[in-house]
């Protein structure tokens, strides 16, 4: 870098407006990096969803129920490997405002359903032989603060009412980073011992595992049809296209965060373009010099072109690091509300390959004007 | 101890700096715009200047227009999600459901409670009896016209007098639904959102066929983006039991009267229930998402606008630098320091006034624009319009000036100080 001490001087000629730019650009991705993670969270769905698993619920309504004698039926279909069953139980802990889901699990084949889930072997062979146990999340235990052993109350108003008490035996937690661990599981049998009659042998929604993911369609087919016409018809779908179908309809948040981002990138450019074009026009006269002394146009266009990337390298870096530093915060005191913000690599290169890109963007036309420039003309215009 | 009192202290100077930081927020905006009153420079300057250097001036009033159109944006759909749902509620009805039971969908009252409510006193009658309406809601789903997928739809069972009690819902199109018959009116949101929710059209859903008679307008309030049928028809076809019901919304006979009602509802021994004002209901169910959507919105509406103060400052800054001459000039002829400041702050208020009313004007057209998303009370899908209200757009134009004099006073104070011999002798 023969050039690199006279970039550097050039750079720190106005250093308020070095800084300014600079902040203008930390404050870009930092708000790009904000944006992909929550857009991010509400994808979540998609990502965690497994390849060979399918997801039936009832064809009326997702809050009807299904019958528990299915089950059989469907484990005879070829092709599917394991079966468990889920409900809904829409407890509520203190306060409405505790949120976090409870599910009612089938401890004989949740683990092989869902493999992503690890919980210690002694905690899980203490959750099995107890009928109040239950099995937490690791981001749920943290919210309330809770160790295992606590034993807790969870008010509903659902399945014949009351408070339901359950021992905490152990805490489960993802093996991705993506993994939601803000479940509560407990025992099916503790559930289907305390509600009323009339609603025994009901599950919400059974999940499976097929041998090939190729062969989902056929079984998905094969499943409703068995069910079609009896009184609990089913609708079986892949788990990502079910997460996908719930995705959409929060509405096109998608739409509003890419807009929201556009916005920010065309400021963005107009901002850095406009300080780089004021640096270049102060400057008309020393370009000239330059250039009168033997420097080629292209070494000109160079010199340029590298303020404004090192300008957008340390703004953008500083912002994502700005970003990796505050969006754990940020989670943490949007907890419950939102899920997981994770700031993945890919967004983070992303982020840091736009801000070159708009580096260049800003310093191309002033730089192609400071190449085409006259010697003559420049230098008699002062 | 120690880090408590270190904390205290550092809260404590924070606080000192954020009303400093306010005050002269404040004091710089006012003094700004009484710039042509009291300063002794002519206000054409600015307007010459702005002009001459327009492409700086345009960069400013896009970066801060931005940002006021985000946040105008964002607060207008917090408010349209609030007022939709607090448009369902009525002062004048109260709703009935099980005790601790916190929406609907976990309601359950029996036939028998629904009877003893009817003769509660407080309660309006008309020729058809008591005005009570006992409800079912199921969530069914229906394929969005816009992609085809499925997105789960609110089905509510009714009595058949419920447009007395929700005096506010009127059947526009068709008529109302038979009692006792597999038919179904829609809202005229659902009827625009969802496929085949048209009137004489057939659908089928839990195994039995229905026919869509009438497209009902409740006045852009949640009920619009719902199914409305029989209650008893509803529950067989959920496979519910038949004197079960969710929830129970009564037609009071004066809204005065709610605490009358509420008392007698509630010390009955043969029930067990809550009574709510409907629209207090309403209210709360609307917390969660509008929230979620102020937070969100005001962290990005926050972010972007530390990015457009930057770019404000920059621009200031290099009208500064630019015009040390000029500056030095005024100085030289007699204006004063006080009066080289208040011809600055005038100046970035100029712009940023302008950039605020252009970024109120790019989002007005979102005005009334509906759009969709979950409601997470129920499960289900809700339509609500953005809500741009005159104080929005107020509050959107002084976030503008705010933004303004951060941008303006440290390159006017600068601007003011600088020597005027050493800027007369530069270039």
């Amino acid at each position: 870098m023969k050039f690199g001490s006279l970039i550097l001087a050039n750079l720190l000629r106005k250093k308020i407006r070095l800084l300014l730019t600079i902040g203008s650009f930390a404050v870009a991705l930092f708000l790009f990096a904000f944006l992909g993670v929550v857009r991010d969270a509400f994808n979540r769905g998609a990502d965690v969803a497994g390849a060979d698993r399918l997801v039936i619920i009832n064809r009326t309504s997702i809050i009807n129920p299904i019958p528990l004698s299915y089950r059989d039926k469907i484990l005879h279909i070829p092709g599917v490997k394991y079966i468990t069953h889920n409900n809904w139980f829409g407890g509520v802990y203190k306060d409405e405002k505790n949120f976090f889901p409870q599910f009612v699990i089938d401890p004989e084949n949740q683990r092989q359903v869902f493999p992503e889930f690890s919980v210690p072997e002694d905690q899980w062979n203490t959750f099995v032989k107890d009928r109040e146990g239950a099995i937490v999340g690791e981001r749920t235990m943290e919210r309330f603060h809770w160790k295992v052993g606590d034993r807790i109350p969870i008010k509903t108003t659902l399945y014949g009412g009351g408070s339901w008490e359950f021992n905490i035996d152990g805490v489960y937690r993802g093996k991705r980073a993506q993994d939601d661990e803000t479940q509560f599981w407990f025992q099916w049998d503790y559930f289907e011992e305390r509600i009323p009659d009339r609603l025994k042998g009901n599950i919400g929604w059974y999940v499976l595992r097929v041998d090939n993911p190729e062969q989902s369609p056929r079984i998905a087919k094969t499943i409703d049809e068995e069910f079609a016409n009896s009184p609990y018809e089913t609708k079986t779908e892949t788990e990502s296209a079910f997460a996908a179908g719930w995705v959409k309809q929060f509405g096109n948040i998608r739409f509003l965060i890419v807009t929201i981002g556009s916005v920010v990138f065309f400021t963005l450019l107009l901002v850095t373009g406009n300080t780089m074009a004021i640096s270049v026009r102060e400057r008309t006269s020393e370009l000239a010099v330059l250039k009168a002394i033997g420097f080629s146009d292209r070494s000109v266009l160079f010199f340029i072109l590298g303020e404004a990337l090192v300008i957008a390298l340390i703004g953008g870096l500083l912002g994502l690091l700005l970003a990796t530093l505050a969006i754990p915060v940020l989670a943490t005191a949007l907890n419950g509300m939102l899920p997981n913000l994770i700031l993945s690599p890919a967004l983070l290169a992303f982020g840091l390959l736009t801000a070159l890109l708009v580096g260049i963007a800003s310093g191309i036309l002033p730089g192609i004007g400071a190449m085409r420039m006259r010697v003559v003309h420049a230098l008699r215009r002062v | 101890m120690l880090a408590k009192l270190f904390f205290g202290l550092l809260i404590t100077i924070a606080a000192v700096l954020a009303l400093l930081l306010i005050l002269t927020v404040i004091g710089g905006i006012i003094a700004g715009l009484l710039a042509p009153f009291v300063g002794s420079v002519p206000i054409s300057y600015n307007f010459h200047s702005v002009r001459a250097r327009w492409t700086s001036t345009i960069v400013a009033i896009l970066g801060i227009a931005g940002t006021v159109g985000v946040f105008v944006a964002m607060l207008s759909l917090a408010r349209g999600f609030r007022a939709t749902l607090v448009a369902s509620g009525s002062p004048g009805n109260a709703l009935v459901m099980r005790a601790g039971a916190t929406s609907e969908m976990m309601g359950g009252i029996t036939l028998d409670s629904v009877k003893v409510m009817q003769d509660a006193p407080g309660i309006a009658r008309d020729e058809s009896g008591p005005l009570v309406t006992q409800e079912v809601v199921g969530v069914v789903p229906f394929p969005l016209v816009s992609t085809g997928t499925d997105a789960n739809v609110q089905v509510r069972g009714v009595s058949p007098n419920v447009l007395r009690i929700r005096t506010f819902a009127k059947i526009t199109q068709g008529r109302m639904f038979a009692p006792g018959v597999s038919e179904l009116v829609v809202g005229k949101n659902a009827s625009r959102t969802y496929s085949g929710l048209t009137v004489g059209n057939t659908i089928t859903f839990g195994g039995g066929r229905w026919q869509v008679v009438g497209v009902f307008d409740s006045g852009g309030s949640s009920f619009d983006s719902e199914v409305w049928c029989d209650a008893h028809i509803l529950n067989q076809v959920l496979k519910r039991p038949d004197n079960i019901f969710q929830s129970a919304t009564v037609h009071l006979a004066s809204p005065d009267s709610f605490q009358h009602f509420k008392d007698a509802v509630t010390s009955d021994p043969r029930m067990n229930v809550d009574v709510v004002r409907e629209i207090d209901y309403y209210a709360k169910q609307s917390t969660t998402m509008t929230r979620l959507i102020t937070i969100l919105g005001g962290l990005v509406a926050a972010i972007m606008a530390v990015g457009a103060v930057f770019g404000a400052l920059n621009t200031m800054y290099s009208a500064v630098a630019e015009r040390g001459r000029e500056i030095a000039t005024m100085r030289a002829i007699g204006f004063s320091t006080w009066n080289v400041i208040l011809s600055f702050l005038f100046e970035a208020l100029l712009i940023s006034f302008v950039a605020g009313i252009v970024g109120c004007l790019a989002v007005l057209p979102l005005n009334g624009l509906t759009t969709n998303t979950m409601n997470f009370q129920t499960f289900s899908n809700l339509a609500f319009a953005f809500k741009i209200t005159f104080d929005l757009l107020l509050m959107g134009v002084l976030f503008a000036l705010v933004m303004g004099v951060l941008g303006g006073l440290l390159p006017a104070i600068r601007a003011a100080f600088r020597p005027v011999a050493v800027s007369l002798r530069e270039l």
